[in-house]
This record gives structure tokens, C-alpha cells and sequence, in this order.
């Protein structure tokens, strides 16, 4: 390794040889990035999470553009539309087909007492509002009452119970006092505001809540004509539609204002984000201390070289390729770790929680930059090796 | 003696420490000549001013009042980049041995050459002789930790002479060492003085070492009060 560097730096690679020297502060702070690297790669795990988790049920429908209300902000907020924009939309040439889609909340009680939190969607069983297989699948099994769906990805149930339901052995549960019969499964996975999700008829829907009005739906799912400029009906829609209480967008729209929505607004985007500013602060303290502690420990030394006659520049070279191999070898150990939590999390809580490709990366080149700034810091203390002070 | 031609000429050097009514004036007045391949040794009691002015001719210490020229150059309002520069012609030997504790011996002879841009393919051979010299030829690769007090002070003298000093500054290089390694450090710097030309100036107690000594200067409270040899 020593010849390696050496061969890279074209210099003795003092920073590395004074690493290997103190091999129990090498170790703490080998600890202490990866610890920071790990703070950093789990808040963006969560992150991401939640970023995937919004995106999932969208990605899950079988829509080209969708029409919400004005105020919408999330797939589950916003007021409803009129069911009359609806029929409006259809009057525009190139929509092929437009289905409402109703949302609501609903809490499913488990034998043991505990509560699942389910994300209910209600939709129209003779039009395919989503286009994920177990869902086309079983949306035949919707044209009966009370009859639902449910996400195998749903949070703290076991497997076997989905397995059950899959083979036909319907299960059935109470619900907003009626009996819920769930006769097939779908994988869409839950988010942070449910546990998981609930398919049923936009009749089965209005019976568990009947405080909703039929004719008001909280989204209306639109399909093109294969041969329709997307922009250009876009366009019309927004023409025909009032834009004080409906506004149109893509798929692909609705989502990135939906993340947005949850990333930047509401608290557990914003903890999220918090934590990384934290990982990164926790990671620059503790190479600050262990760089600053190396230079003070090094200082008689660094006075005799500038007493030979080394520039400022080396010392700086020295401290910062200290910074930059704490940076690589906190790294590994930091990512590998990493990817267990994840793991164990995406097993625990059912979070799409996953390594990016450019995670990694990301997360690298802050690493090296935290570390440069720890060093940067640290080469402050350099001014005091003063080489009069040696005799 | 011509003051061109003297490894080192200081004129009416003053230097004071401290500021406001805590300054204390440390040297007073000093003219001094060093000539080009001698043996200089600087005598003087605990705070009589010696190391100050070690110092300040070696390019360490700023020079506030009267001319230090070394090596012909005039340090007094240089710039950086000419103290820095007038450094790599010197070598430094410390009372403390001040080596890196991270580097091995050669490593550590290796630094005095570094700081002249030798390539690797050039600074083995030349290390490897100047440790083989003090006598450390079967401790290259072991860590300063790993030596004894009088081995560390051989590898800092060999760091100091690998570089070709044209002048050494010294203090108290041998106090570390025993009588025979005390004696064989300042033979070699005396040969250098006379096979490389190579000035030499030490502080020094050790009265065995004041027999090799050219010549000798005594400093008394800041001021240069005898000469001898």
C-alpha cells in the first residue's frame, strides 16, 4: 500500500504511514466516518423510501394523465372533483378513457388487537383504473359487494396469509361495521402513511364511506388514444377544464409534485433531510478531531521539515491525503453496512428501501469533501509548528 | 575577513523578545564572521542568547535590526520564498532529535533529501551511505520508537548532512550520544568541512568537542565577549 501511494503521490506517503502508525485512532476513525456514512446512507435510504413509496401506487395505474382537484398536494389530499369533469374530459379528442378514482383510509383490526393502516382506493371494476396484474386479475371479483383486494406488500402480516388468499381462501375482516371479504392479492408495497393498500369497487367504496358523495371522486384517470399528441390534449384539457378546482397533469407530473409535496413540507421529508445535515456534521466533527489531533501530535515534526526547508503546501498534502484515506476507507465499511440496515429495515418495515447506483457515488464524493473540510479546518493548527521553536 | 566571501556575516544585529514593557532585549549589537568550511563552536551560559542567534542566521527567526547575510544573501526583510529557499542549503541538527515518529530511519534520512526534489531512483544509495556512516547500516527500517536515544540523534544528523548542507547548524548534537559516537558525529562534520567546504557552527557544552572546534565564540548576556583558538 505504501509503495502504491507512493508510486500515485510521487512522494513519501507521510499521511498514509501516520495513519498505519496509531493503529487505535486509525480504527476510531475508520468507525467514525463509516458511522457517518451510515447516518448519511440511511436517511437517504429513507429518503428514497419515501420517495419510491409515493411514486409506487402512481406507477401502479394504468393512467396517461390524471385530473385532481385544485388543491391537491398528495394522492391522498385534495378535495373532490366534480364527477361531471369527468364526462368533460371525455369530450376532448384523444382521450380514449376516463375512470374516477376514489381514496380513503381505513383501519383493518388484527386478531391480536393491533391495527393495520390500509390506503383504500375505489374503483370502477369494468375499466382497468390500474394496470398491476394482480389487480386486472381480480378486478372481476370487485363487481361483488363488499368484496376487496389487498397488497401482499401490506406491513406486519404474515406471509402465509397472503399465500392463502392467493389460492383461494378468502379471508374476511370487519370494517366500518361491514364485512370486508379480501379474494385477491395484488404488490404495490406501503408507504409511510399506510400500511398498505385495499382495492375495492367505487360501490363497495361508497358503502365504507358513506359520508362521500358518488359523484365526487378524488381523481379521474385518463387513457389516449394511441395516436394522441399527449401535449396537445393536455393542452385542450386544461382549456376545458375550470381550473379552479381541477388541475391536469402527467403521471409522471403528479408524482415529482407529490414527492416535492412530502419531501420539502411535510415533517418526515424535512427530518429526513435534517438527518443527512446531521450525518454530515457528526462525520466532519469526528475527522476535524482525529485530523487535528494528528497535526497537534505532529507538530514538532512539521516544524523541523519547515525548518529543512518544506513549504506550507506539503503539510497541507499531507493533511489532506490523510482526509482523502479516511475518506475511501471510512467509505467501505460504511456502504457494506449500509446495505445490511437496509435490509433488515426493508424486512422489518416493508419500505421500498433500497441502494440507488448513484447513491453510492453521492455519498462518496460528500464523504471526500467532508473529509477535506475536516482537513481544511485542521490545517489551521499547521501555523503553529513554528521551526524557532525547535532549538 | 571579507564580507562576501564568509559562509555567514552579522553586523549590528539587536534582538529583542516580548512587547511594550515586557520586551527584553536578547542580543545586543553583535558582529560576527563565520568562515566558509569551519568548525565554529558558540559557547555561552543557559540564556546568554546563543540559540537566538542560531536562529536568526539560520533562517528561523526574523531579523528585526542589523544585517545577518548567509551564504551571501541578506535575510534581514526577506521574503518567504528566500528564507525558504536559503533553508535547503542548510541542515539543522537539534538537541532533540525531532525525527518522525511514523518513518523509518531512512524515511526520515529520505525527508532531508525530498525537500531538493531528488526522484526515488535517487535518494536509496545516498540514505543508505550516510546511515551506514553513523553507524546505523543494520537499523534502516526501524521505526524511531524502535532506537535508542543515541541511534535517533545519528539518524538526524545523517537527515541534516544528506542534503549536501553548505552550512549545519547544530545544537547540542551530541549530548544524546556517548563519548565515541559524540566524537564520530563531529569528525565527520569537521571532514566535511574540509573535504566539501561545508561551514559548520554548534552550540555545544561538551568540552571534548571544543578540541576539534576551529575556532570558538563565547556569548554573555546577549553579547559576544571572547574568541578563542
Amino acid at each position: 500500500m505504501t509503495a502504491l501511494l507512493e508510486r500515485l503521490l510521487g512522494r513519501l506517503p507521510i499521511g498514509w504511514l501516520q495513519l498505519v502508525h496509531n493503529r487505535g485512532r486509525l480504527a476510531a476513525a475508520i468507525a467514525g466516518v463509516a458511522f457517518a456514512n451510515i447516518l448519511v446512507l440511511m436517511q437517504l435510504g429513507f429518503l428514497g423510501a419515501l420517495v419510491e413509496s409515493i411514486r409506487l401506487p402512481y406507477a401502479a395505474m394504468n393512467a396517461d394523465l390524471l385530473v385532481s382537484a385544485a388543491d391537491m398536494n398528495t394522492l391522498a389530499d385534495g378535495s373532490p372533483l366534480p364527477r361531471s369533469r369527468m364526462v368533460e374530459a371525455l369530450s376532448v379528442p384523444g382521450i380514449a378513457a376516463a375512470t374516477p378514482l376514489h381514496y380513503g383510509k381505513l383501519d383493518w383490526r388484527q386478531p391480536d388487537g393491533t391495527i393495520r393502516t390500509l390506503d383504500v382506493f375505489g374503483v370502477d371494476p369494468a375499466a382497468p383504473t390500474f394496470r398491476t396484474p394482480g389487480i386486472e386479475a381480480g378486478r372481476a371479483l370487485l363487481q361483488n359487494a363488499d368484496v376487496a383486494l389487498i397488497d401482499r406488500g401490506t406491513r406486519n402480516v404474515p406471509a402465509a396469509f397472503f399465500d392463502g388468499i392467493a389460492r383461494g381462501e378468502p379471508y374476511r375482516f370487519e370494517a366500518k361495521g361491514r364485512t370486508l371479504t379480501v379474494a385477491g392479492v395484488f404488490s404495490i408495497r406501503g408507504g409511510f402513511s399506510a400500511d398498505g393498500y385495499l382495492i375495492v369497487s367505487d360501490q363497495t367504496f361508497l358503502r365504507l364511506f358513506p359520508q362521500r358523495a358518488a359523484g365526487a371522486p378524488n381523481h379521474i384517470v385518463l387513457r389516449l388514444d394511441p395516436a394522441a399528441d399527449r401535449s396537445a390534449v393536455t393542452a385542450a384539457l386544461r382549456e376545458t377544464l375550470p381550473a379552479y378546482d381541477s388541475i391536469v397533469r402527467t403521471v409522471d407530473d403528479a408524482v415529482a409534485k407529490d414527492q416535492a409535496f412530502q419531501t420539502t413540507q411535510r415533517p418526515v421529508g424535512i427530518v429526513f433531510g435534517f438527518g443527512i445535515v446531521i450525518g454530515i456534521l457528526v462525520g466532519v466533527i469526528i475527522v476535524y478531531q482525529v485530523l487535528s489531533t494528528d497535526v497537534a501530535d505532529h507538530l514538532r515534526e512539521y516544524a523541523t521539515f519547515k525548518a529543512i526547508g518544506y513549504r506550507q503546501l506539503c503539510f497541507l498534502g499531507i493533511v489532506f491525503e490523510e482526509a482523502f484515506i479516511l475518506a475511501l476507507l471510512g467509505f467501505v465499511p460504511g456502504v457494506l453496512i449500509a446495505l445490511g440496515l437496509y435490509a433488515a429495515v426493508a424486512a422489518v418495515t416493508g419500505l421500498p428501501i433500497a441502494m440507488t447506483p448513484a447513491r453510492p457515488v453521492l455519498v462518496l464524493s460528500g464523504t471526500i469533501l467532508m473529509c477535506g473540510v475536516s482537513g481544511a479546518i485542521a490545517t489551521r493548527r499547521l501555523a503553529r509548528a513554528d521551526p524557532a521553536e525547535l532549538f | 575577513m571579507d564580507r562576501s566571501t564568509a559562509a555567514i556575516d552579522v553586523r549590528g544585529l539587536n534582538h529583542w523578545f516580548g512587547t511594550g514593557e515586557a520586551r527584553k532585549q536578547a542580543l545586543f549589537d553583535i558582529d560576527l564572521s563565520i568562515e566558509r568550511g569551519r568548525l565554529t563552536v558558540l559557547l555561552g551560559a543557559s540564556g546568554s542568547g546563543k540559540t537566538t542567534l542560531l536562529t536568526l542566521m539560520g533562517c528561523l527567526r526574523e531579523v528585526q535590526d542589523g544585517s545577518v547575510r548567509l551564504l551571501g544573501q541578506e535575510l534581514a526583510g526577506a521574503r518567504e520564498e528566500l528564507l525558504v529557499a536559503c533553508r535547503r542549503r542548510l541542515g539543522f541538527i537539534f538537541q532533540a532529535h525531532n525525527l518522525h515518529d511514523s518513518l523509518t530511519a531512512m524515511q526520515n534520512v529520505r525527508m532531508g533529501l525530498g525537500v531538493h526534489g531528488s526522484a526515488a531512483a535517487d535518494w536509496r544509495e545516498p540514505c543508505e551511505h550516510l546511515l551506514r556512516l553513523v553507524g546505523l547500516g543494520e537499523r534502516l527500517d526501524y521505526l524511531p520508537g524502535n532506537l535508542s536515544g543515541g541511534q535517533k540523534q545519528r539518524v538526524a544528523v545523517a537527515r541534516a548532512l544528506v542534503g549536501n548542507p553548505e552550512v549545519v547548524f547544530a545544537d547540542e548534537p551530541t549530548a544524546a550520544l556517548d563519548r565515541d559516537s559524540g566524537l564520530q558525529v563531529v569528525r565527520m562534520l569537521k571532514a566535511l568541512g574540509e573535504a566539501r567546504g561545508t561551514t559548520t557552527l554548534m552550540v555545544t557544552h561538551d568540552p571534548r568537542i571544543l578540541d576539534l572546534a576551529d575556532r570558538i565564540v563565547t556569548l554573555e548576556d546577549g553579547r559576544l565577549v571572547g574568541e578563542g583558538r
